[in-house]
């Protein structure tokens, strides 16, 4: 059958079962875009920057776990996507994005709107095509999604010249994926399970620091069931939040910088680690020398170059965690681990991180926890990065998993938008709070209007102190409080912003208006912006500064009475 | 990165496709690694080339190179060949000044490398020759004291003596489960 460049991407998306597809249109993509109306299956959602489109592509994919996909044109379309493919890399967050490119004719001459995208991407890509005829692009999208979405997930871009869109073949479905290089290792090795499991039943106080890997693979009840068999406490990574409930007796926080002390201290302390997909980011680890030195580590993760990348491991297993966890699990004997559990309690007691100080004052805090509250910890809750990020993934009590969405190896300023839009479009009967900083919101913040467009409820929360929070913690803990360029005098009247995009806007000032505003936000059929003028320096705690070990680690100052 | 405490040879087969080179390079740099030689040309399969790197660091720094090659999705094979019994050769053109009076004793060294004499002229020579670094190295340091005027070396490539890799089970060496 004879099919234009533009139709076999279509009919390419189609078959890998995309169906919605986030994008802006200009000059070398248009002859895509004028073939959409022919693929009604193919939704497309008309973002107002591609920043949004690969952010919002990035929260889809993870919610759905299958590839994002966004459409972006050449040139400053294509490099506006940059911020948002360099975050999916980072995050390992499968996506596929489609970029024109000026016309083959003139590539490489510095015609209008060009720039070379597969260079500039080629570092934060998994892998990326330039596609130059139109007989490829069926096979190329293919491999794209495969690429995307196996082993360790990833972007893929593919870049299609104009003409190429545009040129005519006999369109034949693709055979079978051939990629010589390509061949991620699933299984695991069965004598290093064998060796990680003895190393388990002998263990008198092990830890699991699960990680996104467990997310992404899906493997929520072979994690739960490792830690129950053998009454293993279970400490998440930051973006290994929601991989198993926090209402679970044996969950025991997440650790590093700004991670719970006894969760830091208990990894410490402990005499085995079972890293679950999780790379030992410095976030984390600290001074990777000094990084829990007593301890015995098993480390599962598909991707081998993590393997030994920052920490030495005594067993490396190389597969899939759910598959590596579902032969491990049979070989795991029944324990107690009572003393351990005990002293992970008692660490717990002597460190209480997450108490919140009696106070008058609207403490951002407060605000999580209280969201929290109003919906049970089951909302999917998006976030960008700094102090908003780390009080929500500290206050908020997630009890379903895969739903914190949060720019973690990057941290993206401005993911919190567009990335709770791709969420909601994931989810359209769920619950989405997009927690945001009065910084990071105004990055994205056009993207309102699409949210608008596309009738999505997602609620916005803005901690709005008036500065880059977490630039200006560490501007008074570092730099002797000299706050250069931090803080924000211009902010606009967000409740009227809102209001302008025919949003509901809510302003919150007092304590006591918190709950009500939750409640009125979730109440309302639509998108909600609640402006909560919080505390302006408020610092986050615990706070192990960068490089540092638990040894050096900050707790909350004791000046005010706390209450749990 | 970690301290430069050794070479490591690796070789590399890839598939022949315009931008291989730019991706391999581009995660080098990236990653921090140091390359002292790069050698690519074709390989015996049609549409496959085989790269041959020479980089500095200690063993950690190697295996993290062969696993980060690996991850490529253009890459095939990789080996790191670093400890085992290989051969190893470079090229080298090297261009010396030689007067009537120099000259035989050029000649001289030249046979004793089993290197040759490719070019004559007026005032130079250009001398060929084929080894190991350290042979290349060291014939080199000894026509310095003639006036060597210039120096092209095309980098190290090396292939592991007996079976062929290829062949091999260890050829999927890449560290897969042991760190």
């Amino acid at each position: 059958m004879k099919m234009t460049g533009a139709q076999i991407v279509c009919e390419s998306l189609l078959r890998e079962g995309c169906n919605v597809v986030f994008g802006i249109p200009g000059g070398a993509i248009l002859p895509l875009y004028q073939t959409l109306p022919e693929f009604p299956d193919l939704r497309h959602i008309l973002v107002r920057h591609e920043q949004g489109a690969a952010h919002a592509a990035d929260g889809y994919a993870r919610v759905t776990g299958r590839p994002g996909v966004a459409f972006a044109t050449s040139g400053p379309g294509a490099t506006n996507l940059v911020t948002g493919i360099a975050a999916a890399q980072m995050d390992s967050v499968p996506m596929v994005i489609v970029t024109g490119q000026v016309s083959s004719a003139v590539i490489g001459s510095d015609a209008f709107q060009e720039t070379d995208i597969t260079g500039i991407t080629l570092p934060i890509t998994k892998h990326n095509f330039l596609v130059m005829e139109a007989s490829n692009i069926a096979r190329v999208i293919k491999e794209a999604f495969y690429l995307a979405n196996s082993g360790r997930p990833g972007p893929v871009l593919v870049d299609i010249p104009r003409d190429v869109f545009l040129e005519e073949v006999d369109y034949e479905a693709p055979g079978d994926v051939k990629l010589p290089g390509y061949a991620p290792t699933l299984g695991g090795h069965s004598g290093q399970i064998k060796k990680a499991s003895s190393l388990i039943n002998k263990s008198s106080k092990p830890v699991i620091i699960a990680g996104h890997g467990v997310i992404i693979s899906r493997a929520y009840s072979e994690l739960r069931e490792l830690a129950e068999t053998a009454q293993i406490p279970v400490i998440t990574t930051l973006l290994g939040i929601s991989c198993f409930p926090e209402d679970h007796v044996l969950w025991s926080g997440w650790p590093g910088m700004h991670g719970m002390a006894y969760s830091s201290l208990a990894i410490d302390e402990s005499d085995l680690i079972i890293a679950l997909g999780m790379r030992f980011d410095d976030r984390i680890t600290g001074n990777p020398k000094k990084f829990s030195t007593g301890s015995k580590k098993i480390h599962v993760d598909i991707d081998p170059s993590e393997i030994g990348k920052n920490i030495s491991v005594d067993v490396p297993i190389v597969g899939d965690v759910r598959e590596v966890l579902s032969k491990l699990n049979d070989l795991i004997k029944p324990a107690t681990h009572t003393d351990w559990i005990k002293r992970i309690e008692q660490l717990k007691e002597e460190h209480p991180s997450l108490n919140i100080p009696q106070t008058d004052k609207l403490l951002a805090r407060q605000v999580i926890k209280d969201i929290s509250e109003a919906t049970d910890g089951k909302a999917t809750i998006v976030t960008g990065v700094g102090q908003h990020q780390m009080w929500a993934a500290q206050h908020y009590t997630f009890k379903e998993p895969c739903s914190l969405l949060t720019s973690g190896g990057s941290g993206t300023m401005g993911y919190e938008v567009p990335a709770a839009m791709g969420a909601q479009v994931a989810r359209p009967e769920g619950v989405v709070w997009s927690i945001a900083g009065d910084g990071g919101f105004q990055m994205t913040l056009c993207e309102l209007a699409t949210i608008v467009e596309n009738k999505l409820p997602v609620k916005f929360a803005i901690l709005n102190n008036g500065f880059l929070g977490m630039v200006r913690q560490w501007q008074e803990i570092f730099f002797d409080s000299s706050y250069v360029s931090t803080g924000y005098s211009g902010n606009p009247d967000f409740v009227r912003l809102a209001e302008a995009y025919g949003i509901k806007g809510i302003r919150v000032t007092d304590k006591s208006q918190v709950k009500r505003a939750v409640s009125e936000a979730m109440d309302h059929d639509g998108p909600v912006l609640i402006d909560f003028i919080v505390e302006q320096e408020e610092n986050v705690y615990p706070m192990i500064p960068s490089g540092m070990t638990v040894n050096e680690m900050m707790e909350e100052p004791v000046t005010e009475k706390v209450t749990v | 990165m970690s301290s430069s405490t050794g070479r490591h040879t690796v070789t590399a087969l890839v598939e022949d496709q315009p931008g291989v080179l730019n991706r391999i390079s581009s995660m080098f740099r990236r990653r921090g690694y140091n390359i002292s030689s790069l050698a690519v040309g074709q390989s015996e399969a049609p549409g496959l080339s085989r790269m041959t790197f020479v980089v500095e660091g200690d063993p950690a720094t190697g295996e993290m190179v062969a696993k980060n090659l690996h991850k490529l999705v253009e890459v095939i094979k990789v080996v790191d060949i670093s400890d085992e019994n290989a051969v190893s050769r470079e090229l080298a053109l090297v261009r010396v000044k030689a007067d009537v009076a120099s000259r035989s004793e050029i000649m001289q060294i030249v046979d004793i490398f089993r290197a040759k004499i490719v070019d004559v002229s007026q005032g130079t020579l250009i001398v060929e020759v084929t080894g190991d670094e350290d042979k290349v190295n060291s014939l080199v340091d000894l026509l310095r004291s003639f006036g060597v005027q210039e120096v092209m070396r095309t980098g190290t490539i090396a292939m592991s003596r007996g079976v062929s890799f290829e062949g091999e089970p260890q050829a999927t060496r890449i560290p897969q489960n042991a760190s």
